[in-house]
């Protein structure tokens, strides 16, 4: 136990653990073996092309319309989380939702076709960027593109497992700009209230649009306003899967032991601007290169490949393999159909 | 038929939904050993335990947001929000979030929740306790929007909210808890989206919600001796709306008050006139009154409070300048 700020707060129980950079003999431990961690590769590499793609059709094919916000430099935290879960963990998205999407396994077919709008889409076209990771027979139970407000849905739904008695988490993502809205507390405090199985993963990208985290997040880290609410925190490095990893199993491990709910803060970094049109001119260039050598994709796969579990050959193979299922993914939703008008009142009410 | 309260009703709904299907559950500020701010759901913990009946902290966000969660697994949880005045707290997870859920999933994915409130106008609870704005609820496509005027629709109607797969915001009026009715013992639904003829009449509808409707039958009574037949029409839900049980009654009598206690600009008046001038307006004889609360918060005064709202009197003015 040491104090979260000089002499403040040092008779509270509390708990902020540190995870940075995992020592590769731990691997074996986490359960992870060769293919695992090749999958694991492959889905961070398939976000990455995916947002690229996105990013190219927006801004230089003007192919796509409306606001796409992407995971690019993100990738580790979604596919840390979402591997960890094993399928027993219903997901809450965001805004910036296409990682969590393709990390929960729906395919790049169906969310790409949302974002261009068509009825093939995840939600049939209606529901466009914002709203990809929405499919609840695969765990994706809500993207939310108010900040904030899908973590007390979250808590709604580790409450039905609770409730249930059913053994599975509920993982709420969010913003460090999340944490700063009224919903975000409420929730906290009712989670905790009720000790729920929920995962709080907070992806700290450093940024709420131009609004820093460093200045807005007022008592420093995200991680330590778990203090407030009588559960663990933890801050993690974000741009390391194996970290985010096994954070993950570590607060799934002790929701379902009954104990109640972890927040983890993720540190990583926003490598593009908040929206595909935003050039992010508020910040400091050289801060964007500080990051660019964290990146997450090139970290995991150096260390794949010392590992030798995993080929040069085998990595541009793959590389391309992504490749190919993103560009048939834009084929399909430009040959798809928009969704009719007279859809909308059918779904409008049930 | 057995004479139980509004309340009672209410209680006996929530009851007997619970002990048929154990999905239903409450959450609410001080619903526990409480028994609510009106001890309408009193008993209930001591018949369900703390599990299915839990006390939350003072957090409406998260109360509707846990709710809508809960919904979304699989859950039916009817969630308490204290005054009306508190819902805005919750507004953006109620209208931003469950009443969009259905369509922004295309259709995926569905919200069962019902969260229950009451307006509190005519307690002397003054302009942060009294409010009564069901429009702001109504201009919220994906959302039922239920009010109860009778014991009897009181029960049959939040059965029917409980079963319901959309989201329902089922407006009590606190006014109406100790009001007495007929309501049978066994478990009934009255259906989500039809309105009621209160009372049948030939010379005049008077459209009313909520507690105006036993002021606009007091209104009846008191013309009835003059020879003024009036039918009273109780909308019910605001959404969805039965335009057609409306027009029809203004297309028999030919002439149409509207009469509710919010605030008449923009107000649940302006939405029923417009569906009378759009659906009936060739069968008009006189043009349509409004009778409706004035566009000031509500005072606290006591007889100022009497005066802010709409009373059987205002009814009957209102009829007698057009019949």
């Amino acid at each position: 136990m040491k104090p979260l700020r000089d002499g403040t707060l040092t008779k509270l129980e509390w708990e902020i653990e540190e995870i940075k950079g995992l020592d590769p003999s731990e691997i074996q431990k986490l359960g992870l073996d060769g293919s695992k961690l090749v999958k694991m590769l492959r889905k961070m590499i398939e976000i990455r092309t995916f947002e690229e793609k996105v990013e190219q059709l927006y801004v230089y094919k003007a192919a796509l319309q409306g606001a796409a916000h992407l995971y690019f430099g993100e990738e580790a935290i979604a596919v840390g989380v979402c591997f960890a879960l094993k399928g027993e963990g219903y997901v809450f998205s965001t805004h910036r939702g296409h990682g969590h999407a393709l990390a929960m396994g729906i395919s790049p077919k169906e969310v790409m076709a949302e974002l261009f709008g068509k009825v093939t889409g995840v939600c049939k076209g209606l529901g466009g960027s914002m709203h990809v990771c929405i499919d609840p027979e695969k765990g994706a139970m809500w993207a939310s593109a108010i900040v904030g407000s899908s973590v007390p849905i979250a808590v709604g739904a580790g409450l039905a497992l609770k409730y249930e008695g059913r053994p599975e988490v509920a993982v709420a993502f969010f913003s460090d700009g999340a944490t700063n809205t009224g919903a975000w507390h409420e929730a906290l405090n009712l989670a905790s209230f009720w000790k729920l199985p929920i995962v709080f993963a907070c992806e700290n990208n450093q940024y709420a649009i131009s609004m820093p985290a460093s200045k807005a997040v007022t008592c420093g880290r995200v991680a330590y306003r778990a203090v407030a609410y009588g559960i663990p925190g933890m801050i993690v490095d974000g741009n390391d899967v194996l970290s985010v990893y096994k954070a993950t199993i570590k607060a799934k491990e002790r929701a379902k032991r009954g104990e109640g709910p972890t927040l983890i803060e993720f540190l990583t970094y926003r490598m593009k601007g908040h929206g595909v049109y935003d050039k992010a001119e508020y910040r400091p260039r050289e801060e964007e290169e500080r990051w660019k050598k964290l990146d997450p994709i090139s970290r995991f796969s150096k260390l794949l490949l010392e590992l030798g579990v995993i080929s040069n050959e085998d990595l541009k193979r793959l590389e391309n393999e992504v490749k190919e299922e993103i560009e048939e993914a834009v084929e399909f939703s430009k040959k798809s159909d928009f969704p009719p008008f007279s859809m909308l009142e059918e779904v409008t009410f049930r | 038929m057995r004479e139980i309260t509004y309340a009672e009703a209410i209680r006996e709904a929530l009851k007997q939904e619970m002990q048929r299907d154990p999905n239903v559950f409450l959450l609410g500020e001080d619903i526990g050993a409480y028994g609510g701010a009106f001890k309408v759901l009193k008993g209930m913990l001591d018949e369900f335990g703390p599990e299915r009946v839990r006390d939350t902290p003072i957090s409406e966000a998260a109360i509707v947001g846990a709710a809508i969660g809960a919904a979304l697994m699989g859950l039916r949880p009817v969630a308490e929000i204290m005054y009306m005045d508190f819902l805005p707290i919750a507004t953006e997870q109620l209208v931003v979030q469950a009443a969009k859920m259905s369509f922004t999933s295309g259709g995926k994915l569905r919200v069962p929740i019902v969260v229950r409130t009451q307006y509190s106008l005519g307690r002397a609870h003054a302009s942060q306790h009294s409010e009564f704005f069901p429009v702001w609820y109504m201009n919220a496509p994906g959302l039922k929007v239920a009010l109860p005027s009778t014991p009897y629709d009181a029960k049959g109607m939040l059965i029917s909210a409980i079963r319901d797969d959309n989201p329902v915001l089922f407006i009590e009026c606190g006014l109406l808890y100790r009001n007495k009715g007929s309501v049978p013992e066994e478990p009934y639904e009255v259906p989500l989206g039809s309105a009621d003829v209160k009372r049948e009449g030939e010379d005049v509808t008077v459209v009313a919600v909520s507690r105006v409707v036993v002021e606009a039958l007091k209104a009846a009574e008191e013309l009835q001796k003059e020879g003024i037949s009036v039918e009273v029409v109780d909308p019910r839900t605001l959404s969805p709306l039965d335009r057609k049980t409306i027009t029809d009654s203004v297309k028999k009598t030919g002439r149409a008050v509207v009469a509710a206690d919010d605030h008449k600009t923009g107000g649940v008046t302006a939405e029923l006139t417009a569906t009378i001038v759009e659906g009936a307006f060739d069968y008009l004889d006189a043009p349509i009154v409004r009778v409706a609360s004035p566009d000031v918060p509500i005072p606290f005064s006591p007889p100022l409070e009497k005066q802010y709202m709409v009373w059987s009197d205002d009814i009957v003015k209102a009829i007698k300048e057009i019949v």
